[in-house]
């Protein structure tokens, strides 16, 4: 039952389809008809954006069908238009896509009809051959409007006999064709009204440079926060320290309480450095990241949070050091938003490996409502994340949970 | 002795503070942000001022641009100027306008307390003090300084930061007379006219290093 309604479907299918490619005579008539109308009376110019704009409409149709039937996006690439009517035109006359769209409805209205009436005419054939003794019983003398079987049997019992069988095989192509049928010309939509390599390729270069950009950017702030960090921590408090012991070294004898006070101030200045040196390398590169892997890493992360944690860590290889450091400030990130933010009192945190991504989802029953534009740490993960082609997806509903998913490919 | 401290730090500044009146200055004003320094410190007019290069709110050269616009508006006012890094192109900033009453100092120096306050001293006196380290960098590789003898390349750079000819005299443990007579060959072979003002001689001495590193 099921698969003859898929099978009902696909016939509806193509008859959308068909009927998507009829207006081609038309449209590519009024295309050709609008040069010399456009030399004569400027009247062209109308009829030719008349056509572009029903064809994107019906192709726009197609590609989301043919979407549908693929299981993957069949995107546009249309560069965006101009403002004003000459400057939209000259984008729509030298847009490649323009002509890859005539392309595909003259294409389709060919394809569409033939893959409209196969189906039909092999259903027709398959039901006239079976029934062929029926009518051959029910019609015995030739009248005017006889069924092609009649007259090509000449009403012979024993062919139309032999025709049943036919019919049944007949009737198998005929439920099987539907499908490919549907398949081809979803993929010739694909490969005429795709992006062509051209434009798949300057949009990975665009995307390339802005996250290139971007990392650059990211880099260079987080180096200006260490040295920040330096100037203001450790490196002021050694100054004080020398200044603590420089006094005590002249004091010494003149006033030795004094001076071992401020010694034992100097000794406290070093504990207060060193703290904040260690707080810096973590901040840097941790080193049980460095030493145990992501996994571990996490699992330290978690000990650290205010907060109970459920880990569910699939992952059992060492991954390269960039991507293990972004999927570790992610999570560390991830973790002190809840932290901070969401009043969470649980947490969950999961890493699977696929072996060509890290899915990591962490997950809080706080109260929701992040807001994926607002803060810096976010945006500092998307960032990281887009280095490696990496995804990030925020859902914060108010009233919670908030749970962000990211994904790390990492091909080994 | 009445002292202006800037510097953004609270750390930093109030041991600065509580080690200056332990050496008999009157801290008189502390500031700690870099837009109202100028102001301060032509209000206040200190003796010296001990000014931090990094403040807020840029956190970049705040400190060290304020004091030169006080100093162009009050000739002379002695400023020491400390820094967490010694750059050539800050100290030649100081020197520029030729007025004397300048220090540059690493941070660090605040350690050696007696050297640290002896500079001071000497800033809040008209006189100049270099970080051995610029004066060391400025030193070294300068091939026209090949034809000096170890012994007046000592001199020269004990000179260079600032030090009085009785004071290179201890430091190289040798008479008084010797440093004068070595200084004369010195200034000689740099081409150098001699001079007898403190911080003039540190000035030509530096004017020339600088000069020959552009």
């Amino acid at each position: 039952m099921k698969q003859i309604r898929s099978h009902g479907r696909d016939l509806g299918w193509l008859v959308v389809s068909a009927a998507i490619g009829l207006p081609a005579p038309v449209l590519l008539f009024l295309l050709v008809a609008s040069l010399p109308a456009t030399v004569a009376a400027g009247l062209g110019l109308g009829l030719f954006a008349a056509a572009v704009w029903v064809t994107r409409r019906l192709a726009g149709l197609q590609r989301r069908r043919a979407a549908a039937v693929l299981g993957a996006a069949v995107p546009a690439s249309y560069r965006p238009l101009p403002a004003g009517a000459f400057a939209r035109l000259r984008m729509i006359l030298r847009e490649p896509a323009t002509w890859y769209d005539f392309a595909w409805l003259a294409c389709q209205f060919v394809v569409g009809v033939v893959c409209f009436v196969l189906p039909v005419a092999l259903w027709l054939g398959a039901f006239q051959c079976v029934t062929a003794p029926v009518l051959s019983a029910v019609l015995p003398e030739p009248t005017g409007y006889d069924p092609l079987v009649l007259e090509l049997t000449g009403r012979s019992t024993v062919l139309s006999w032999v025709l049943v069988p036919v019919g049944l095989g007949l009737a198998v192509v005929a439920y099987r064709l539907p499908r490919p049928l549907v398949h081809g010309q979803a993929r010739l939509a694909a490969a005429l009204l795709g992006p062509t390599s051209k434009a798949v390729l300057i949009d990975r270069v665009g995307s390339l440079t802005a996250t290139r950009a971007a990392t650059v950017d990211a880099s260079a702030a987080e180096l200006r926060r260490i040295e920040r960090d330096l100037h203001d921590g450790a490196q002021a408090r050694l100054v004080a320290m020398a200044m603590s012991l420089g006094v005590a070294e002249d004091v010494i004898d003149a006033d030795p309480a004094g001076a071992k006070a401020l010694v034992a101030e100097a000794r406290a200045g070093v504990g207060a450095a060193l703290t904040e040196l260690r707080d810096l390398v973590r901040g840097v590169h941790p080193p049980v990241l460095a030493d145990r892997g992501l996994a571990a890493a996490v699992e330290a992360l978690v000990l650290d949070t205010a907060f109970p944690a459920d880990l569910d860590l699939r992952l059992d290889r060492r991954l390269t050091a960039p991507v293990e450091a972004a999927a570790y400030f992610a999570v560390a990130e991830a973790l002190a938003n809840a932290g901070r933010h969401s009043g969470a009192t649980r947490i969950q945190v999961t890493i699977a490996d696929t072996g060509t991504a890290l899915h990591i989802t962490v997950r809080d029953d706080g109260h929701g409502g992040a807001d994926p534009a607002g803060g810096t740490g976010l945006l500092g993960i998307r960032r990281r994340m887009a280095a490696f082609d990496g995804e990030l997806r925020l859902s914060s509903p108010a009233g919670g949970p908030t749970v962000l998913n990211m994904e790390l490919p990492c091909a080994s | 002795m009445r002292v202006l401290i800037a510097e953004d730090q609270a750390l930093l500044r109030d041991g600065l503070t509580r080690m200056l009146t332990a050496y008999g200055f009157d801290v008189v004003a502390t500031v700690a942000d870099g837009s109202e320094l100028t102001e301060r410190l032509l209000e206040v007019r200190p003796d010296i001022a001990v000014v931090d290069v990094r403040m807020p709110p840029t956190f970049t050269d705040e400190g060290l641009r304020a004091a030169l616009a006080a100093r162009r508006q009050a000739h002379g006012l002695p400023v020491l100027v400390l820094s967490q890094y010694v750059e050539r192109l800050y100290a030649r900033e100081l020197l520029a306008d030729r007025a004397g009453a300048v220090g540059y100092l690493l941070k660090d120096r605040v350690g050696d307390v007696r050297q640290f306050v002896a500079a001071l001293r000497q800033v809040a006196a008209g006189g100049t003090v270099i970080d051995p380290d610029v004066v060391a960098r400025l030193l070294h590789g300068r091939d026209t300084l090949t034809e000096l003898t170890p012994r007046e390349h000592d001199v020269l750079r004990l000179m260079a930061e600032g030090h009085s000819n009785a004071a290179v005299a201890e430091q190289l443990v040798i008479a008084e007379k010797s440093v004068n007579n070595l200084i004369n060959t010195l200034f000689a072979k740099l081409s150098l006219s001699p001079s007898t003002s403190h911080h003039r001689r540190v000035l030509a001495v530096l004017a020339y290093l600088d000069g020959r590193d552009r």
